[in-house]
């Protein structure tokens, strides 16, 4: 059995069920928790007891008139006024809450036992049954719902429950889509299968394990039905095709109300708020049902997950004495430098430093590589500089010198300019950074015209060029396609000439291989020292592989936990390693594993490192 | 591209076939029948049978159904049972009306909606609010009675719009418009915040993705960010709503038309089924039906059209 039709909101919504059951009852505890779901069943067994109990409960009989106390506002004789024929509003309310009721029931009843027999049916035995079952529910939800529901008044004389059961027989395909999809999760779980080949039967497997397991689903599904069954009930009462005047129905005393509305806007209140506090009551437990719900699958998932590793796995590393960091002013010869650059995130429990005081230098034509862990604060600085932190983190301090003008790194607003123009940027997933709706020459195309003011042939000769330059072969084709129609290492390349268009002197290139192919990489790299030579442009190159720096760069800057370890020339770097994180992280490179042997972690050569360290300074 | 279109009017035959037959059935079915309602329960057994007959309600419903959909194709729809008007003539007539509402709920959410939607993404905060509030009471509140609010509000207290009818446009454009700014309003409430919220989510979707961080690292300015970029993508999930509401508007024009005594489709059908006027609704259900079908192909044509991986693949 395939999956195969369009994914609905309903198939993503249950989509998300655990492998673990979640019991019917725990699911009711979890809502019968929620104040709102209280609050709202109050109302609803409220409003069904007056339409029960309303002989009893009502002050007065709703058709009697009193010509003498007319479209009275509310007093103590009559608690919610009185109509045109001075009958009492609150009596017709509470007698009137009767044929809504009975409305609801019979179409969420219709609704919810179709709905889950055809759902569960196309699910659960699928093929040509499933087939034709989803045919009907497309052509079902089709269907324009009222205009069906004035046919049936007409022809079965304003009954309204024909009218009611159609509500319901057009509303089980919402119900059935639901049960379906909720059905096709738990049909495809092994345990369904160990069922059956234990020799369970499928009624039995039904009941017990695919049952519970769509109720939460389905209370979500039935309560929005019955909150459109309210609106329809009333709306046909208010048409005056359904239960004839002088009885009171609610949708009906709007229409009385409508009759008086100059003189006596009063009376739609009592009515309109009965019908939109029913209507927000059913409203609110699916919303409360679907949380409920929500909350057992995020439980489930939850057990299931991996502990997440503690921000601080290992002791943290000493600094060691040997060649003081980079000085406190900026390097004169540098085309960049950053002094004291610091990124916090903004959490519950205050502020936290993701990366603490960083210095860097960016030599004319060189290539600088961050290298550090995954969570070391190596993306976060390249993005500080091009003043494109995500929200939550931002820097509090820093200080950049580009090309001998002073930046603010703390202001990001004022690095807006320098984008495009003087820093460009490469990006980790080459596909994500391009918008998918748009050509590849269109996103070249908009960012030479924006800042080169070019006319359009000349951007277009311009957009080919660039694309040529970083070695796309038939570069023409290659612009009319759009991003799905192109390779991850292609899609990489145009990144490369989109961040090219504006002639940046410096380019910051965050991860730009990690996704790709091991041979795309390598020529991806190559194409960037090219670049770099050819225009004599500096790069910043981030990543976690000492293999790329090796081949790439001049010089590196170890990073870990966002405090800058050891910063020099490739050669010193592999040559004579400093700081002892640094001499961890090489020799956790899995270049230099030997065969057979389990791949070092970077915990275990730390690990190993400091001890040595230890017995070191100790001797 | 044509093979979806033609995949989705395909499709679509059926359903009109289904649902003007569905109505036919419905019609064996029904206790009364139409002969009795010319004749107004007032005919002998003979003028009945003789009238049942005049009209070809003695023949098998499969015959009937095809001498109906034989006529309806030639734009035949029948005529009232009660003033012998062309049914045709009627829903061309009023169809104005109706058409009006439903064109001035998409323009109301495509620039209310839409553009709420956006602030509220870039901005959020009170305008979030705003849009919850009134969303919520869009949903709570059915059109019928908000339309009575907005008459006794706006109409008799403020006196800003006319309470109730219509000024056809050819009569005076200015009238015809303030007579539909209450309907459009009453019957759109709940589209207009559908719209707003749904363009609030995918706009925070997509203005988070990776694609929109990049075009900022190009420098483009963040109001062509927005725009161009952001709205084109958000637009996709915002044109299946967009379908949604508009099919929804069906039922809300039927009710505000009554509310505000327009006389356009929705009325006529109101007034139809108090009547048993049956060939009367079977054209504006007909017409209805039609409706829908070319909301949901639009819908359908132009998710293709705004999805590139739909339109070149």
């Amino acid at each position: 059995m395939s999956e195969s039709a369009a994914e609905t909101p309903a198939d993503v919504f249950t989509a998300k069920g655990p492998a673990s059951q979640d019991k019917p009852t725990r699911f009711f505890r979890r809502l019968a928790r929620k104040p709102l779901a209280i609050a709202a069943t109050a109302w609803l067994v409220a409003v069904s007891a007056a339409a029960v109990l309303a002989p009893w409960l009502a002050p007065a009989d709703p058709l009697a008139q009193d010509l003498l106390a007319v479209k009275q506002t509310p007093s103590q004789a009559h608690l919610l006024g009185t109509d045109a024929f001075g009958r009492d509003v609150l009596s017709r309310l509470v007698y009137g809450a009767w044929p809504t009721i009975l409305g609801i029931a019979e179409a969420v009843l219709i609704a919810c036992a179709l709905g889950f027999v055809l759902g569960l049916a196309a699910g659960y035995f699928g093929r040509w049954l499933d087939r034709a079952i989803t045919q009907l529910v497309d052509l079902l939800l089709a269907l324009p719902g009222l205009v069906i529901l004035l046919s049936i008044l007409a022809v079965f004389n304003r009954d309204m429950t024909v009218a009611m059961v159609t509500l319901g027989i057009m509303g089980s395909a919402g119900i059935a889509r639901v049960a379906r999809s909720a059905t096709l999760n738990v049909r495809n779980e092994l345990y369904i299968d160990a069922a059956r080949i234990s020799g369970l039967g499928d009624a039995a497997i039904i009941v017990r394990h695919v049952v519970p397991r769509i109720i939460g689903p389905l209370i979500v599904q039935l309560s929005l039905f019955a909150a459109t069954a309210v609106l329809a009930q009333t709306g046909i009462s208010f048409l005056g095709l359904g239960v004839q005047p002088p009885a009171p129905t609610w949708g009906g005393m709007v229409y009385e109300a409508s009759q008086t509305i100059t003189d006596d806007p009063w009376l739609l209140a009592p009515s309109g708020g009965a019908i939109a506090l029913t209507v927000l009551a059913f409203g609110l437990l699916g919303d409360s049902a679907r949380d409920a719900a929500a909350e057992g699958w995020t439980r489930g998932t939850r057990r299931g997950r991996r502990p997440a590793p503690s921000p601080r796995p290992t002791p943290s590393p000493r600094p060691t004495p040997g060649p003081t960091p980079a000085t406190a002013a900026a390097s004169p010869t540098a085309v960049l430098s950053v002094r004291g650059l610091t990124i916090v995130a903004d959490g519950d429990t205050g502020e936290r430093v993701l990366v603490d005081g960083m210095d860097l230098d960016l030599e004319q034509g060189q290539t600088l590589g961050i290298v550090g862990e995954s969570g070391s604060g190596k993306t976060l600085t390249s993005l500080a500089i091009m003043g494109l932190l995500p929200p939550g983190t931002r820097a509090t301090a820093g200080t950049m010198v580009l090309e001998g003008a002073r930046y603010n790194l703390a202001r990001p607003e004022t690095l807006r300019r320098l984008r495009g123009s003087t820093l460009g940027m490469i990006f980790q997933e080459p596909m994500a950074a391009l918008d998918p709706c748009f050509t590849i020459e269109h996103h070249l195309l908009e960012v030479l015209r924006h800042h080169g003011k070019a006319p359009r042939s000349q951007a277009k000769a311009r957009a080919i060029e660039l694309l040529e330059l970083v070695r796309i072969p038939d570069p023409k084709d290659v612009a009319r396609r759009y991003p799905h129609q192109i390779s991850g290492g292609m899609a990489q390349r145009v990144g490369i000439a989109r961040s090219l268009a504006a002639n940046p002197r410096v380019l910051l290139a965050d991860e730009p291989t990690t996704a790709l192919d091991v041979t795309v990489q390598a020529e991806i790299l190559d194409l960037l020292r090219d670049l770099s030579e050819a225009e004599s442009m500096a790069v910043i190159l981030v990543t976690h592989d000492w293999g790329v720096v090796a081949d790439s760069c001049d010089r590196a800057l170890v990073l870990y936990h966002g405090e800058t370890l050891e910063s020099a020339t490739v050669e010193q770097i592999f040559s004579a390693p400093q700081h002892p994180y640094t001499k961890a992280l090489l020799r956790a490179n899995p270049h230099n594993a030997a065969v057979g042997q389990p791949l070092p972690t970077i915990q275990d050569s730390l690990r190993e490192l400091l001890d040595d360290h230890d017995k070191e300074t100790v001797a | 591209m044509l093979k979806l279109i033609l995949h989705r009017l395909a499709l679509s035959v059926p359903l009109l076939f289904v649902v003007t037959f569905l109505t036919f059935l419905l019609n064996a079915l029904s206790p009364g029948d139409l002969a009795q309602t010319i004749l107004q329960g007032q005919g002998t057994p003979a003028q009945v049978a003789a009238l049942r007959h005049q009209i070809g309600l003695d023949q098998p419903l499969i015959v009937q159904y095809a001498a109906w959909a034989g006529h309806a194709l030639h734009g035949d729809l029948g005529s009232s049972a009660y003033t012998g008007e062309q049914v045709w003539d009627l829903v061309v007539g009023r169809m104005g009306v109706t058409l009006s509402i439903m064109v001035g709920v998409l323009i109301v959410c495509l620039l209310a909606g839409v553009s709420l939607g956006i602030l509220s993404a870039l901005k959020g905060g009170a305008i979030g609010r705003v849009i919850d509030v009134l969303s919520l009471g869009g949903l709570v509140f059915p059109s019928f009675w908000v339309a009575l609010v907005f008459i006794s509000f706006f109409a008799v207290t403020l006196q800003w719009f006319p309470a109730t009818g219509y000024t056809p446009f050819a009569d005076d454009p200015g009238m015809w418009l303030a007579g539909l700014v209450l309907p459009v309003l009453a019957a759109g409430l709940h589209s207009i915040t559908s719209v707003a919220k749904q363009t609030r989510d995918s706009m925070s979707d997509v203005m988070g993705r990776d694609f929109i961080r990049a075009l900022r690292a190009t420098g483009l300015p963040t109001s062509t960010i927005v725009v161009k970029h952001a709205l084109r993508n958000a637009s996709l999930p915002l044109v299946t709503v967009l379908g949604l509401v508009m099919v929804a508007a069906i039922t809300g024009t039927v009710f505000v038309e009554k509310v505000f005594v327009l006389p356009g489709l929705g009325s006529l059908a109101v007034d139809a089924t108090q009547k048993f006027d049956i060939y009367v609704l079977q054209g504006v259900t007909l017409f209805f039906t039609v409706l829908t079908i070319l909301i949901n192909l639009i819908v359908d044509l132009s998710y293709g059209w705004l999805n590139p991986k739909v339109r070149v693949s």
